[in-house]
């Protein structure tokens, strides 16, 4: 990037304190940070690492049961903690822009887009109110917003996602600001939608050498973004650098763990012979939600032993395709069958030993096990409820499936889910639907929720799960790289159709059908430069030359 | 300018000027706020507003003190779980259990500890107090004290008694149509739409009028009343819950319906439940005591808050108390219950974050 | 707009419905007593003769159903049938009775909705502080007190103890209207304080609520001064949950009188209904019920109409 200017914001030593239970807990202990004219910072955490605390910080804003207990936050010269209420907000909206995760939520449903676009610089008198409202079009027209000149005279909830939060980053830009806070803009949007607003958040940052903070979880869109990359660990700093040695060389545990690029890596199956029956056949299934259609004609199926992940963004109808199979949304047209015999199509007419045969292991383990029952209780119901089991026969089967999902049966039998952690929820998810002793598991979304390195653990398991017990998979992911770990086969779902589906060995090789290539292409890569080649790629013309024209 | 004056603005100024001191920001303005609304006060009503303003600090003191000292004695008598929620009762709510504790003693022991019979007649007609008769005798001559007692078991226990009518019906009705849903859900909610359209007051003189006013008349149509309130809330409630994978996993297992009600739904349901109850109970309490009140509650003989207020109303003309004590009582409780209540709601709110 | 016509005349068929099942459910009640209105009048010492030519003078011999029309048909163009007790049209006795608690709850109205919405906003603002404490416990207390209570309390002392208001409502029609005032005064402040206290609390709830959403948020992020949050961004949102307060509390008004009309012995409807539930003036008790319940939903309707027509999704739709 450009030569960068002097120091815009400083922050040193920043501790903030939150009211919980009638006390005030620490929950930034001690950040620093220094960003320079035009450049970007990432910041890059789990949640509750306190990356939107901070960026609200750099504000000198405290959300309301919160406050800025120690350090400074000094701002183009002007100190921000002791400074007045007045002098602080004065420099909001004007110098300092705000980027909200939610647009949806974040603009007042009350108000035009423009007339929310005007409102700062029309209060800070940088312009006058027609002006302002032509350099709202222009900023929209830059942002390749459709209808630039009309778009803003709509109200919110009459504009798409994708589109309000590049409404919200032209906003952010209205009075020209020197920083721009950024708050997850894009982690509530699909991927193919992402690019677009990544793009064009970079190129106008870029454009007005506008410094900006770029808070996200996401690693692979932050190393599009950031100059710099700040990584943060509940409340702690853990490490900073440039963005390339930060990717190249991480140096702590923490980062690295990060960082790993995936290592597993399971041979492909080669799909068995036409006289072998599947475990479960989808034959021309349609379904819908009251009068709106949300599958057609789907069909796929899935081996014993297999894993077949079935791939698309949301709204494609993977979720519908796994409700139709379990039953809870009885398809309107087409068949399941089971192990060559056709299933009734609710599970309410299905029997003990049917649903017992096909389990489900969830994406949010938080919400997949009820937080007041018992580890060994929550284990022990499909075992006690399918087979009968009793007294010392239940403990022993509990005992061993704790075993196998590897914890300890000492320790967690008695504990109850909120005393876990997110991978070992996960796995006591599994080992619920191993108790019930299934031949098919659906795995809707299992490792999105989950950090790399615990997510990998979870698919290992999965596939010595799969070895020992001969289990079939149906593997419901947005994620690419679950898919290449783990797949055997790959379907891939646009808006409740198959697009494309065969070997995942195939699928990975061009040619692809046109959306599977916009899909595989979408997804962030660990790589700087990704974004970049990926536009010059797709022809995208690069915005200054569009917007200068 | 007398002593008790002098005294009197010395003690506000002085510790307004503490509190200012000791950077104690909530005190200092409640001290000195005080003190200028006594300038006001004191002009427009002499001493004597000067006093009524002692007093009732005094009784707010003593009140704090009560709620704090029976806060600790809960804190150690309890285990470690529920002595770490205790710790974070405002006093207000401590004092609410305090209350709370002294009707339920006074509603279980009523035969102990009333000096006579709720029918009782013992002297002239609104005899005053003398060392027999604590709060002096009622218009019929029966001791004030013993039917306040007694009233404490009649109005309580009416209360509760319809409160878990309603509660039962409401809730068991509530947590079926969330784990049905489909046409019972539908069908369930129109007509509760219906019932709650109608003021409960109104509804409850209707079918008064129609069913003569019988106790277990009178506590089933105040249950049935109530239930449509409770459905509601445990309909959200549940429905919130029934959305969890965890319960799309169980039914998926097959488990009937009275499973996921029991294991799945209750567990995830008590705390918003149990608040409920609470602020249900008001509303049944208040209803109770104002059907009374109208002559259409709890009948003679049987001691009564509501009816209490009313037969003896005639004594307010002469400037007595007398028929505000049962009111108050009434009063007391309620405010003892919604006090608790608050401060369960503001937990589980808390919690959620 | 065509949109919010719709949805409009659909809530206010749902309103006209539900007051339908109502007046049914009402008069159906009646039918539910152990025998029927005219043993129910002339008691267990009537002869047969007695009671079928009673039956025959009010009707009984018919259906119920088509009584129910009749009622029904009746009740639209005020026509509620006689008391039993004094044979007057039902009308007559609560014409005049019914604007005297409307004038009630009007005069309390008047007072409260301003008051408690003022005080209700300021105590949002100051959410936590030790004055929002004290209003909560104050509230609290107020909300908890049976009427009747309150009632007492200000006849004692502003009546009995000072004697600066009558502590009986009563009314002539040559009063002027500020003796009227003066008259009703102690009444209408025995619902203001039990009312202003409810739709504090609630108008609070509404507005924090409505304080703690994002855009509010992004509102003081782009540096507005708080003036501008609250008229700009927050209040254009708080009509809704307001005028869902104000109808909710109107409607507690509408219950709330009936004790109160009882304490101050005021000539009123809700009097007049407990009279009639003590005296089994089934055609009085009927009336009653259909007006008071009436009220209430049309309240209600109000409000929900109001939230309709306040909503930005609604009135500028896709």
């Amino acid at each position: 990037m450009a030569e960068k200017g002097n120091v815009l914001l400083k922050i040193e030593g920043l501790r903030i304190e939150a009211y919980a239970e009638e006390k005030w807990f620490e929950i930034v202990h001690g950040v620093d940070l220094l960003l320079r004219r035009g450049e970007v910072m990432g910041l890059i955490g789990e949640s509750g690492a306190g990356k939107s605390t901070i960026g609200l910080a750099a504000m000198g804003f405290a959300r309301d049961g919160c406050r800025i207990s120690g350090g400074s936050v000094e701002f183009d010269g002007l100190e921000l903690t002791t400074t007045s209420e007045t002098d602080r907000r004065r420099l909001r909206g004007s110098r300092i822009a705000y980027v909200a995760q939610s647009a949806a939520a974040s603009f007042n449903p009350a108000h035009k887009l423009i007339d929310q676009h005007t409102e700062a610089p029309v209060h800070y008198r940088i312009r006058k109110r027609m002006e302002s409202q032509e350099d709202a079009m222009e900023l929209y027209q830059r942002l390749r917003l459709p209808n630039p000149r009309e778009i803003g005279f709509r109200y919110p909830h009459q504009v798409s996602g994708g589109q309000l939060q590049r409404a919200m980053t032209a906003m952010a830009m209205s009075c020209r600001p020197d920083l721009i806070i950024f708050d997850e803009p894009t982690t509530a949007l699909d991927v193919t939608t992402q690019i677009e607003v990544l793009a064009a958040i970079r190129d106008i940052v870029d454009q007005f050498n506008t410094a900006a903070i770029y808070i996200t979880h996401d690693l692979a869109v932050v190393a599009q973004m950031a100059d710099v990359i700040k990584v943060l660990l509940k409340g702690d700093q853990v490490e900073e650098s440039d963005t390339r040695s930060m990717l190249e060389n991480p140096q702590e545990d923490y980062t690295k763990s990060l960082w790993a690029v995936r290592s597993f890596q399971r041979a492909e199956k080669d799909r068995p012979g036409d006289e072998a029956v599947p475990v479960v056949t989808v034959e021309n299934i349609d379904a819908s939600y009251g009068p709106v259609k949300v599958l057609e004609d789907v069909s796929f199926d899935v081996h014993a032993g297999m894993t077949v992940a079935v791939v698309g963004e949301s709204g494609s109808g993977k979720s519908t395709a796994a409700r139709c199979i379990t039953g809870l949304l009885p398809p309107t047209k087409g068949r399941i069958l089971f192990q060559g015999e056709e299933l009734p199509a609710s599970y309410l007419a299905r029997t003990k030993d049917q649903l017992r045969q096909a389990q489900m292991i969830y994406q949010m383990a938080d919400t997949a096990l009820n937080p007041k029952i018992r580890i060994g209780d929550i284990i022990g119901r499909p075992a006690e409820f399918y087979g009968g089991l009793k007294g010392t026969d239940l403990k022993n089967r509990v005992d061993e499936l704790l075993d196998m999902i590897e914890l300890d049966p000492s320790k967690f039998y008695g504990r109850y889910p909120p005393e876990l952690s997110g991978g070992q929820k996960q796995r006591v998810g599994i080992a619920r639907s191993l108790a019930a002793d299934p031949t098919f598991i659906i795995c809707d979304e299992v490792t999105s929720a989950l950090d790399q390195l615990v997510a990998e653990g979870i698919l290992r398991l999965l596939d010595r799960l799969q070895q020992d017990l001969n289990l079939a998979y149906m593997f419901i992911t947005h994620d690419l790289a679950t898919v290449r770990s783990i797949a055997d086969e790959v379907v891939v779902m646009k808006q409740g159709r198959v697009v494309e589906q065969g070997q995942k060995s195939e699928m990975f090789k061009p040619p692809h059908h046109p959306y599977t290539d916009l899909l595989l292409s979408s997804v962030p890569e660990m790589d700087p430069d990704w974004l970049t080649t990926l536009l010059e790629e797709r022809g995208v013309d690069n915005v200054g030359e569009a917007a200068t024209t | 300018m007398n002593y008790f004056i002098i005294g009197y603005y010395a003690l506000l100024i002085g510790g307004s000027c503490l509190a200012a001191h000791y950077k104690q920001r909530p005190a200092f303005l409640i001290l000195f706020s005080l003190t200028l609304a006594s300038f006001v006060m004191g002009i427009i009503g002499g001493e004597d507003a000067l006093w009524a303003v002692t007093i009732a600090a005094g009784l707010l003191a003593l009140a704090a003190g009560t709620a704090y000292s029976f806060r600790e004695f809960l804190i150690v008598i309890s285990g470690p779980q529920t002595a770490r929620a205790l710790r974070t009762a405002p006093l207000t709510a401590a004092f609410g259990m305090f209350v709370i504790f002294t009707y339920a003693v006074l509603g279980i022991f009523a035969p102990v500890i009333a000096p006579y019979g709720e029918a009782e007649v013992i002297s002239q007609s609104f005899a005053p107090a003398d060392e027999n008769m604590l709060l002096g005798a009622d218009q019929l001559g029966r001791d004030m004290f013993s039917r306040l007692v007694y009233g404490a078991r009649n109005t309580v226990g009416l209360a509760l008694v319809a409160t878990a009518i309603a509660f039962f019906i409401g809730a068991l009705l509530g947590m079926i149509a969330a784990v049905k849903q489909g046409w019972f859900d539908q069908a369930m909610g129109r007509v509760i739409d219906v019932v709650m359209s109608i003021p409960s007051l109104i509804f409850a003189l209707l079918l008064l009028s129609i069913f003569g006013t019988n106790l277990v008349i009178l506590v089933i149509i105040i249950g049935v009343i109530y239930s449509p309130r409770v459905y509601r809330l445990t309909r959200a409630v549940a429905g919130n819950v029934v959305v969890m994978d965890y319960i799309e996993a169980a039914k998926l297992r097959g488990e009937g319906m009275w499973y996921l009600i029991r294991r799945e739904i209750l567990p995830n349901s008590t705390a918003p439940l149990i608040a409920e109850f609470g602020l249900e109970f008001c509303f049944v309490f208040l209803l109770v005591a104002g059907l009374s009140f109208l002559g259409l509650g709890i009948q003679p003989p049987t001691a009564d808050w509501g009816s209490m207020v009313r037969e003896n109303a005639t004594l307010i003309s002469f400037g007595e108390l007398t028929p505000l004590i049962p009111a108050g009582a009434i009063a007391l409780l309620t405010v003892a219950v919604n006090m608790v209540v608050d401060w369960m709601l503001f937990r589980s709110s808390g919690l959620k974050e | 707009m065509a949109d919010v016509g719709r949805i409009i005349l659909l809530r206010l068929g749902l309103g006209i419905l539900t007051l339908l099942v109502i007046s049914a459910l009402i008069f159906g009640a009646v039918e539910l007593l152990p025998g029927d209105i005219a043993q129910a009048v002339l008691g267990q010492g009537a002869t047969e003769e007695t009671l079928a030519a009673l039956r025959t003078e009010m009707g009984l011999d018919r259906s119920a159903p088509v009584r129910y029309i009749d009622w029904l048909a009746g009740a639209i163009v005020g026509d509620f049938g006689v008391s039993l007790l004094n044979q007057q049209p039902v009308a007559d006795v609560i014409g005049p009775r019914f604007a005297n608690t409307l004038f009630l709850a009007a005069y309390a109205a008047v007072i409260a909705v301003p008051v408690a919405i003022l005080l209700g906003i300021i105590v949002a603002l100051l959410r936590n502080t030790i004055f929002d404490r004290v209003a909560n416990v104050a509230t609290l207390t107020s909300i908890s007190s049976p009427e009747f209570f309150l009632g007492y309390i200000l006849i004692l002392y502003f009546s009995v103890k000072t004697g600066w208001f009558p502590s009986i409502a009563k009314l002539s029609s040559s009063m002027t209207f500020f003796e009227l005032l003066e008259a009703t005064f102690l009444p209408a402040l025995t619902m203001v304080l039990v009312v202003v206290a409810h739709m504090m609390r609630m108008t609070r709830a509404a507005i924090i609520n409505l304080l703690a959403s994002p855009y509010i948020e992004m509102a003081r992020l782009k540096g507005a001064p708080g003036w501008k949050v609250i008229t700009l961004h927050a209040l254009p949102n708080a009509w809704a949950p307001i005028i869902n307060v104000v109808a909710l509390n109107l409607a507690y008004l509408i219950t709330g009188v009936v004790l109160v009309e009882v304490v101050f012995v005021y000539p009123g409807i809700g009097q007049l209904l407990v009279d009639a539930v003590t005296k089994r003036d089934f055609p009085v008790v009927q009336a009653c019920c259909l007006i008071f319940a009436a009220t209430f939903i049309l309240l209600n309707l109000a409000a929900d109409v109001g939230a309709i027509l306040t909503n930005p999704r609604l009135r500028h739709p896709k």
